[in-house]
């Protein structure tokens, strides 16, 4: 074993901590000027492996000017890490300064930096975007030694780290000598994470340091006490036993899987709380000084449970967590991991976790993700190739950092691993749009942001628009959000706007721990008041909610399929899968079982395709526009993450055909062109590249009616330049993102020539949960303009035609009375509901 | 496509699902906020958008007077995006306006987006269209007192009202005419116009015993009713 320099092995000796094998492997990789990712749990004492070949270089040889460049995808980790290192370098009396630089910092003290850069700088990749556009990057960075990388893993495969990895490829011609160094929790697949570091692109010049084990994490199984729930997410019967063993530790984090499961089990476990232990709320609704007066309150270890979101996914070490209890299926391996690492955040000794699946297949799902655990495997997305979006968006930063030929910039950019196999086409293309839109039609030719020159030299225009883009860089785009604010009070958070629009006066929803009642829009925000009558609503958020992954998906199956390893289960499992298999059959390991039987004056049909709810949304989107076809009448489907169910006023026959791989054709393209899921992709692409801003010089805040609808753009753009750039990256986003479709495809062509058509007289066991589910998707011909007038004639229906819009419209209007609650009873709220909402949610829990 | 009829001022209105007023007895069209040459001035601030909107409006209201063939037009205001639009106007729009509008008599109600007559453009300009018994203004008046009679109707544009209605799937959002038997908002007519919720004060103060909104449907209107604005007390942050 090798041995640290002093003072530094007087430090640790002080302490007596020797240092570990791969701490030492990244001091010898940086000695030899190499670049090195180190793989670790967490509790590795990872960060200061990542810093000591700087500490130890900066003081064998103290100079000024900036030395290492730290990047980390939270501002609380940079100012966090920030903090834990001062103490060591004020220990040994270092001469090293050390600071952050985030969205946070006064803008005197970024100039300051500018001017006298510290020797070690901790930032986010936004604010290096930010230090790449400026023109003194060049000399700003010119003497830089090591870039570190944290959580590299949280980054990589995001939009985030797209931008990370275009800056990372303009440093590598900046500072040609920085050596990097990637930390990243345990993964399944390091290779991707080793070129997204690297400065050609490629993973061979990246050396790999790996930290295997520490103690294996301490994983149980709890379930309710009672009935095993048939369905639901929120796990809602299983928190009085959450609150047991709350009381029985010292400091808990629950995580949840979605906002809106916060919000219930939060209250869930207030309402047992007789002890009123101090139990806290953290998502990321909520406002930022809420979650940090949270984060505070744990560190400082006032806290005995903190009910989490991902936003407590990574980084900051809150050192006392000794229990973590994931509520809910954990849906992935190496989520699962990151997440029980968060409790003793010690390497040798075990992590203790508690699984509380809530319903069912979610106990199978728990005991799948147990088994991987125990045999080390993991699982993981593969690589996707970066955003064109963000790729615009760094053309232009790259062009008010100072000139650039065309050429050089498409080899440069190609440094970075997710545009390795970006196009010169795409390349082109992206430039066109951000010299001057690339339309077509050249009309914006005399507004155009880049010119060139006579040596082919792309220059920007003015310092408008460099203003312009400083304001708007950055990748992340909020869906639109409006602020809830207290009547009288402060801001409590933010809600997707369009759950505000569902409201009326009156309605109650939970929100930040509290049931608010809706009074009115103020313009800028939704104003509420506390209390409230009536059963609230949750707001839940659009694509909150994880799919499961293919690989854990394959080992449910795998369980489901082979009778010994049933005994891994609880008995009233165990009980439900012979009751299927006596009933119908068990889905096999590689077909496809479907199951139809007739239900209330329907016939259901039951895939059990185990890919995933996206997956099956989609499928089921394809699946009933054949039934349509083959004249079954569809009404409705629905997507959980096992099964897809779909109803219809006649019996499905043929099912074989329904499920035939070239549905993937022309319906899905026509499908995919209309579908929500390409605008928003749109929306987000068109923020990103800059077609629509988040920010405007000199306008702090617009007029509500001038937000500009994406929608009314991109069917604009699709009808008179379906080609167009931003189309193109939209498909290609939509497709490659989309590994649901990629899904479909393979899980059709392995069930080509197996499908088993069970033609039952009722209901199967396995059916049951997904017929209980919420979320249903309604087939309706005229899609959205049948759903209004359907539900206007609702409101005719309960109103006894008090409410009748027909052709004697002009006498209702002239003079009516108004009675605005009729509208606000109609038989709809009291029917099964739209997905996004979670109503009854403990109800539901009980209707087996 | 079905239109609804509408009783304002004593006057038979009818309104297309396509987002205009049509008035038989005086064959008129109004429309309201057509926010020309949008995409333009967009570019001009150094975004981008796709620069088809002027012609994607055009076609959509060349489309509406093959179906009314109207004598007259009413537009209500906002017609071009800022003072210049006219200007801007690519030589084929350019021409496709002129044809449009040949024999026709095009009233310009002029609005804050576009304060001055449009350039080179057949018509007359006007801050608001008085006909009978209605007013033709770009932007309500508020009411003077809550008990006030008005005389008549007004028709206006400028707020781009839109309407969430709840459905058994979520709610379904949509641009919205709102009326009461006095007062009719149109929705904004551009394709680049986005909209105000009809529930914000701005445009639910305009009706303070509440309104009722039809919703833009592909082939007809779908109704609902707004609650009465709240009182004035509630509502002291309104935007301007």
């Amino acid at each position: 074993m090798g041995t640290l320099p002093e003072p530094f092995a007087a430090w640790f000796a002080r302490r007596g901590w020797t240092p570990r094998p791969h701490q030492l492997a990244l001091l010898r990789a940086a000695e030899a000027g190499r670049s090195a990712l180190l793989v670790a749990p967490t509790g590795g004492g990872k960060t200061l492996a990542g810093f000591l070949p700087s500490l130890v270089d900066l003081a064998r040889s103290p100079r000024p000017g900036l030395h290492t460049l730290y990047v980390s995808p939270l501002k609380a980790l940079a100012v966090d890490i920030a903090r834990n290192l001062t103490a060591p370098v004020e220990d040994m009396d270092l001469p090293i300064r050390i600071e952050t630089r985030t969205g946070d910092t006064p803008q005197n003290r970024r100039a300051r930096q500018r001017a006298d850069p510290p020797n070690l700088l901790l930032t986010t990749p936004e604010s290096l975007a930010l230090l790449l556009s400026q023109a003194e990057a060049g000399e700003f960075f010119a003497g830089l030694g090591a870039v570190i990388v944290d959580e590299i893993h949280a980054l990589a495969g995001t939009k985030r780290g797209d931008q990370l990895a275009l800056g990372l490829a303009r440093l590598g011609r900046l500072a040609p000598g920085a050596r990097r160094v990637g930390l990243s929790a345990t993964v399944a697949w390091p290779e991707p994470l080793q070129a997204f570091l690297s400065p050609t692109g490629e993973s061979g010049g990246v050396r790999l340091v790996q930290v295997r084990g520490g103690a294996a994490p301490d994983l149980a199984i709890s379930l309710p006490e009672g009935r095993l729930p048939w369905g639901g997410h929120m796990g809602l019967a299983s928190m009085p036993e959450v609150y047991r063993r709350i009381q029985a530790a010292r400091v808990t984090i629950v995580f949840v899987n979605t906002r809106a499961q916060a919000e219930l089990c939060f209250q869930a476990l207030w309402r047992l709380n007789e002890d009123s232990l101090s139990i806290a709320l953290h998502h990321g609704s909520l406002t930022v000084e809420q979650r940090r007066k949270v984060e505070a309150a744990m560190a400082a270890g006032k806290l005995r449970a903190v009910v989490a979101t991902a936003s407590l996914d990574l980084g900051i070490d809150w050192g006392d967590v000794d229990q973590v209890i994931q509520v809910g299926a954990p849906k992935g391996v190496a989520r699962l991991l990151q997440r029980v690492g968060r409790a003793n955040h010690r390497m040798d000794e075990p992590s203790r976790a508690i699984l509380v699946p809530a319903n069912r297949f979610e106990v199978i799902e728990c005991t799948a993700a147990l088994e991987a655990v125990r045999h080390e495997e993991l699982d993981g997305d593969p690589p996707r190739p970066g955003g064109l979006d963000v790729l615009a968006q760094h053309i232009l930063a790259m062009a008010c950092h100072a000139p650039f030929h065309p050429d050089a910039l498409y080899e440069e950019v190609r440094c970075a691993a997710p545009y390795a196999g970006l196009s010169r086409r795409d390349f082109d293309d992206v430039l066109g749009f951000v010299e001057n839109g690339g339309y077509a039609l050249r009309v914006y030719d005399r507004f155009r942001k880049l010119f060139r020159d006579a040596e082919g030299m792309v220059h920007v225009r003015d310092q408008h628009v460099a203003r312009q883009l400083r304001m708007n860089l950055g990748t992340i785009v909020e869906t639109p959000l409006l602020k809830v604010r207290l009547r009288g009070g402060p801001v409590l958070g933010e809600v997707e706007e369009w759950f505000i629009s569902t409201l009326v006066a009156g309605d109650c929803f939970i929100f930040a721990g509290q049931t608010l009642r809706f009074e009115a829009l103020d313009g800028v925000s939704a104003v509420v008041s506390r209390g409230g009558e009536g059963e609230p609503r949750v707001p839940a958020y659009a694509g909150s909610r994880m799919p499961l992954t293919t690989w854990l998906a394959a080992r449910v199956r795998e369980i489901l399929h082979d009778p010994r390893k049933w005994r891994l289960l609880p008995a009233p499992v165990q009980d439900w899968l012979r009751l299927q298999r006596r009933q119908s059959m068990l889905p096999p390991k590689d077909g496809l079982l479907i199951e139809t039987f007739p239900r209330g004056g329907r016939w259901f049909l039951v895939a059990y395709c185990f890919e995933g709810r996206l997956a099956h949304q989609t499928l089921g989107m394809l699946v009933t526009k054949r039934m349509e076809r083959a004249g079954f009448g569809p009404l409705g489907y629905l997507a959980t993450d096992y099964v897809l169910a779909a109803w219809s006023a006649f019996e499905p026959t043929g099912v074989e055909h329904l499920f035939e791989e070239d549905i993937l054709g022309e319906e899905l393209e026509e499908w995919m062109a209309e579908s929500s899921m390409l605008r928003r992709t749109f929306r987000n692409i068109a923020t990103i590249a800059g077609l629509l801003e988040k920010n405007h010089p000199g306008q702090e805040k617009r007029p509500r009616q001038m937000t500009m609808n994406a929608d009314l753009i991109y069917d604009v753009l699709r009808k008179h330049e379906p080609d167009h750039i931003l189309l193109r990256a939209t498909r290609q986003e939509a497709a490659g993102g989309l590994t649901d479709v990629a899904r479909i495809g393979l899980l059709l062509a392995r069930a080509r020539g197996r499908i088993i058509h069970k033609q039952l007289k009722r209901v199967s066991p396995l059916a049951v949960p997904a017929l209980i589910e919420e979320g249903r998707e309604w087939v309706a011909g005229g899609a959205e303009d049948a759903l209004l007038a359907e539900a206007e004639s609702l409101v005719e229906e309960v109103t006894d035609g008090a409410e009748l819009f027909s052709g004697l419209l002009a006498d209702v209007t002239e003079g009516v009375a108004i009675r605005p609650r009729d509208v606000d009873k109609p038989r709809h709220r009291e029917r099964p509901r739209h997905n996004r909402f979670i109503r009854n949610a403990p109800k539901s829990l009980g209707r087996a | 496509m079905s239109a609804a009829p509408i009783h304002l001022g004593g006057e038979r209105l009818m309104l297309d699902p396509a987002g205009v007023l049509h008035w038989p007895a005086r064959r008129t069209l109004v429309v309201a906020d057509l926010h020309l040459e949008k995409g333009s001035a967009f570019a001009a601030a150094g975004r981008f958008l796709p620069p088809y909107d002027t012609r994607e409006t055009l076609s959509r209201l060349a489309l509406l007077l093959r179906r009314w063939k109207p004598a007259r037009i009413i537009a209500l205001g906002d017609s071009f995006h800022d003072r210049h639009g006219a200007s801007r106007l690519p030589p084929p729009e350019l021409e496709a306006l002129h044809r449009m509008l040949a024999g026709l008599e095009m009233l310009w109600v002029l609005g804050n987006h576009d304060p001055e007559p449009p350039e080179g453009l057949p018509g007359q300009a006007a801050d608001e269209v008085r006909d009978g018994p209605l007013v033709f203004r770009h932007q309500a008046r508020p009411p003077a007192s809550r008990f006030s009679a008005v005389a008549g109707g007004e028709v206006s544009g400028h707020f781009h009202p839109k309407a969430t209605m709840p459905t058994r799937a979520g709610g379904i959002t949509r641009p919205c005419f709102v009326a009461d038997g006095r007062r009719l908002v149109l929705p904004a007519f551009g394709a680049y116009t986005g909209g105000l919720d009809a529930r914000d004060p701005a445009i639910a103060g305009l009706f303070p015993r509440g309104a009722r909104l039809f919703l833009l449907g592909r082939e007809r209107l779908f109704s609902m009713t707004a609650s009465p604005a709240p009182q004035p007390a509630l509502t002291g942050t309104g935007p301007g």
